[in-house]
């Protein structure tokens, strides 16, 4: 190969590059390892993670220990699907635009919105990448209304990418687990491009999208709804309640929780937005025989034709996670993900109740929630949780940090995976150490008082 | 000109809504085990879905079968050659699909206390130690999903930085050769790009640099090697020169697969760089995504790295030290996304670099290298060599250039063609038509995972078409005719957008 090129060795290659640039030195990493010893490395490693097969989990918090059925990881660790590139080339590449087309047919079908993206890289940029089209579609309007329901980590995004666009931020407030309704129509003006809402909102309360968003609609804004897709089989799509843009985390859907990742968002909009949507879309079309086939349509709109006018810098489709959706929803089916919806609903209201009857534990909010609910703890929340895990439960996601103003609050998650019998032992569980917890407090304050009376 | 059917063109196409008879399903789910209350005493009715969204009904064997057949209408890396320039499509070890299947990463939920994660987070520091010392810059955040990402997380981290300074800088200055990111992230990120001109060797035209940087420029971004695959010598007088005006250098890693462990952007004098895990780092493409794309930067950027951060602390106590998120940062640009990043790419990436090892990743630099330029070599023969010249007649790093403009003056054959042929023959086609300064361009980057015989087989069939050509043009321009589908019309799928499945 060499002889073929007319150089002596393979360093004569790398001398384009400056001298004094080249490293001239083995990284400072280890030396490679055979594939028994990185896998033994790797285990290792993964055992000193509490999974959900180590605790019973009732963290959610936008994402879900749901049951993943086997024929997604069958199919998705096909080389076909697993090691191809984004279909440039759509004559070798009808199965990932098929299964993109069906993905987008889908979501549109969960949100009531008739069109879908192929996928964003996950739900809180999707958030910030609707606020830039909101900007772009209303002809640079640059506020940006947000109720404090939305995901702490979509408003995080949303703030540092509104640092770029740029746009203002303005925030709304919640009562009663909900958003602050005359709050929300005072703050939407005439420069406001998009109003944000989340249902479930991120204290588990369904709002009530069709109300809230009338004050966008009056004054021209467009409305954009979190949504959590698992709930779609039994709540009321956003796109019957007025929403312009639907979005959300995919992970629900046929995802591995990953610690976080990778997963996939969606975004779906009405008919108007089509040309100024972010990400891959695939389309129907025919080849020169007049087959039916798949392209991915209106590249127009994006980074590799149109460069700085391009809708979004975004390639990627999340191609792989959005297929596991696809597949876990045609798994579920019409019936199926109405009953999964339902079952849901009802274990949640069980759980909620069961928790809620507690000593020392109290409902947050009592607004209508569906799959995750937030509760008040007359004890120190990471204490519990501390002995909560101690008994092999990850009781919830504590709000203290995020939500400053319930440093007392809990969020607990429900999935169809989390049976009766593990309600009950949470119940048990947060029961017995928030009791514990007072007992302590009582006591110490005991051996505190003389000082403080003295 | 056509062919008779294959069997897979005989196939028509039909989505798994078309396959739904109502009645049909696959799951069964648990029992509820608790009261069944109608769900309108729990919900109001208002707020209740009145019929379910129309998903297929289908059994379980049908969505097998589905899918299966319609994996069949995919190519893939697996399935042969894939010289997709940019793209890097090396081999996917599948030991790093096995490791990041442990349920002590693919079920630990994200929000799981930090003292419960150790393993995850150690997994995360080491990534990052690693990528810092490939990259040759102290920090790395591992949060941007991808390399576009990564980009405007550099862009935002570049504003922030001028920004903690007093300073409001307008323009982000890139090269003619850039990819279509760079330009989208600098408008996504409130800058005006303005495009710096290619020399006649194929770097940066430096009058054409020098005459644009001045005060008002934030940032110069730059791939090197180049998208031309060739490095750029001058890259440390563009360094001194942004610098000197008081901007940042960002570096697109889309084409770290050359260099590492050969040469390190920090020592070129980068301030940002993304690394595209789904490139260099091994993490299937999956037909466009999950990827990666972690940046890590210099000292004087760190303030404003993402949060969380992942961080070790010592325990002091001889117990080991511990790790932890950081969100106390104050000046930081925020988050960019939920959670703290693709974690499972992570585990994929870094199980990669465990495998290779120091010596192994700059031998697959020094291959990938290798491969590169035996395939240019073997294009300047014969027709391809008098059909396709090379852009820019030099030694080439991962990738190189060539242009269809002979082809298509003296054969009457577009880039197109020749790339729709190639998939007669079973090859992907290189990425076609950029970087937009070379005219026809065709973009081939081999990687190292190749054997030599792969690259004399596709340089084979280049000179075969090309062969073929001569005799009978039309043959080329109307393939290809054994893919699935043939030539599809783009222009209907634009024009008049159908997006979804439509149900009855």
């Amino acid at each position: 190969m060499l002889a073929a090129i007319g150089v002596e060795s393979s360093a004569e290659l790398f001398e384009q590059i400056p001298e004094p640039l080249r490293l001239n030195r083995p990284l400072a990493l280890p030396a490679g390892m055979s594939e028994a010893e990185v896998y033994e490395r790797m285990a290792e490693l993964a055992a000193r993670n509490a999974d959900c097969e180590a605790q019973v989990c009732f963290l959610g918090a936008g994402m879900y220990d749901h049951y993943v059925p086997a024929i997604v990881d069958a199919i998705t660790q096909r080389s076909e699907f697993l090691t191809p590139y984004t279909p440039y080339q759509p004559e070798i590449s009808q199965g990932g635009l098929q299964a993109m087309f069906e993905f987008q047919t889908a979501m549109s079908e969960l949100t009531g919105l008739p069109v879908s993206n192929a996928g964003l890289y996950e739900g809180p940029s999707s958030v910030a990448s609707a606020a830039y089209l909101a900007i772009g579609a209303t002809r640079g309007r640059r506020r940006l209304v947000v109720s404090r329901g939305v995901h702490p980590h979509s408003r995080e995004t949303l703030a540092t990418y509104a640092e770029g666009f740029p746009a203002e931020i303005a925030e709304v407030g919640l009562e009663g687990g909900l958003t602050d309704a005359a709050a929300l129509a005072e703050a939407v003006d005439g420069e406001t491009a998009a109003v944000f809402l989340q249902s479930p909102n991120f204290l588990g309360a369904i709002e009530d999208i069709e109300a809230l968003g009338a004050a966008a609609k009056e004054r021209g804004a467009l409305l954009v709804v979190a949504v959590d897709p698992m709930t779609l089989g039994v709540l009321r799509p956003p796109g019957e309640q007025g929403a312009d843009i639907a979005l959300g985390e995919g992970q629900p859907l046929g995802n591995r929780l990953d610690f976080g990742g990778p997963s996939f968002g969606f975004f779906c909009g009405s008919e108007e937005l089509i040309r100024k949507m972010p990400g891959r879309i695939a389309g129907e079309t025919d080849d020169a025989d007049g087959r039916r086939g798949f392209v991915l349509a209106l590249q127009t709109r994006e980074q590799h034709i149109r460069r700085e006018k391009a809708t979004h810098n975004i390639c990627t489709a999340q191609a792989l996670n959005a297929l596991a959706a696809t597949i876990h929803l045609a798994w579920l089916g019409r019936e199926g993900f109405r009953e999964l919806g339902e079952l849901l609903v009802r274990r949640t209201a069980y759980a909620r109740e069961r928790l809620a009857a507690v000593a020392g534990v109290e409902l947050l909010h009592e607004a209508p929630v569906a799959r995750e609910f937030a509760l008040r703890l007359e004890a120190p929340v990471d204490r519990v949780l501390e002995r909560c895990a101690e008994r092999g439960i990850a009781a919830g996601y504590p709000l203290g940090r995020e939500y400053p103003e319930h440093g007392d609050g809990l969020l607990v998650a429900i999935t169809e995976r989390r049976t009766r019998a593990q309600i009950d032992d949470l119940a048990d569980a947060l029961g017995a150490a928030v009791a514990a917890e007072r007992r302590d407090f009582l006591a110490d304050s005991e051996r505190k008082a003389p000082e403080g009376v003295g | 000109m056509s062919l008779a059917e294959t069997p897979l063109q005989r196939e028509r196409a039909q989505t798994i809504f078309e396959k739904s008879k109502p009645g049909r399903r696959a799951a069964v789910l648990p029992d509820a085990e608790v009261p069944e209350a109608p769900l309108e005493e729990l919900i109001p009715a208002k707020l209740l879905r009145r019929e379910p969204p129309r998903l297929p009904e289908v059994a379980e064997p049908e969505i097998v079968r589905h899918y299966n057949r319609l994996s069949r209408r995919n190519f893939d890396l697996d399935s042969g050659f894939y010289p997709l320039g940019s793209c890097t499509m090396k081999h996917n070890p599948r030991l790093n699909e096995r490791v990041a299947a442990l349920p002590g990463h693919a079920r630990l939920h994200p929000a799981q206390d930090p003292k419960r994660a150790q393993g995850a987070l150690e997994l995360m520091w080491l990534l990052q130690e690693s990528l810092a010392e490939i990259c040759g810059l102290p920090h790395v955040s591992l949060q941007p999903s991808a390399g576009s990402h990564g980009e405007l997380a550099g862009l935002l981290l570049t504003r922030a930085f001028h920004g903690d300074r007093g300073e409001a800088r307008t323009k982000v200055l890139a090269p003619d050769t850039s990819h279509g990111t760079n330009p989208a992230s600098v408008t996504m990120a409130g800058y005006e790009i303005v495009k710096v001109a290619t020399d006649e060797r194929g770097g940066v035209e430096m009058d054409d640099l020098r005459a644009k940087v001045d005060g008002e420029v934030a940032c110069l971004m730059l791939t090197n090697p180049n998208t031309l695959g060739l490095f750029d010598e001058n890259i440390a007088e563009m360094a001194a020169l942004l610098h000197g005006v008081g901007g940042t250098l960002y570096y697109d890693g889309a084409n770290l697969n050359a260099v590492m462990g050969q040469s390190r952007p920090g020592d070129m004098g980068f301030d940002i760089v993304h690394v595209n895990l789904h490139k260099s780092f091994s993490q299937p493409h999956g037909g466009g995504g999950p990827g990666a794309g972690p940046i890590a930067v210099s000292e004087r950027i760190e303030p404003y790295l993402p949060r969380p951060q992942v961080v070790r602390r010592e325990s002091g106590n001889g117990s080991g030290p511990r790790y932890d998120l950081d969100h106390e940062r104050p000046k930081s640009i925020g988050r960019l996304r939920g959670f703290q990043g693709n974690f499972g790419v992570f585990v994929r990436s870094y199980a990669y670099i465990l495998s290779l090892g120091a010596d192994g990743l700059a031998e697959a630099s020094e291959t990938a290298v290798l491969n590169a330029n035996y395939l240019k070599a073997r294009l300047a023969e014969g027709r391809a060599g008098r059909y396709l010249p090379v852009a820019f007649d030099r030694h080439c790093m991962h990738e190189f250039v060539l242009s269809g403009k002979p082809m298509k003056k003296e054969l009457g054959l577009a880039t197109l063609d020749l790339a729709k042929r190639l998939l007669d023959f079973g090859f992907h086609p290189p990425t076609v038509y950029f970087p937009l300064l070379v005219d026809e361009a065709l973009m081939i980057e081999p990687t190292e995972t190749e054997a030599r015989e792969s690259l004399d087989a596709f340089a084979g069939a280049i000179e075969e078409i090309l062969a073929e050509a001569e005799e009978d043009p039309r043959k080329a321009k109307q393939a290809p005719y054994t893919t699935p589908v043939r030539r599809l019309d783009e222009v209907k799928a634009t024009r008049r957008p159908v997006v979804r499945q439509p149900l009855g």
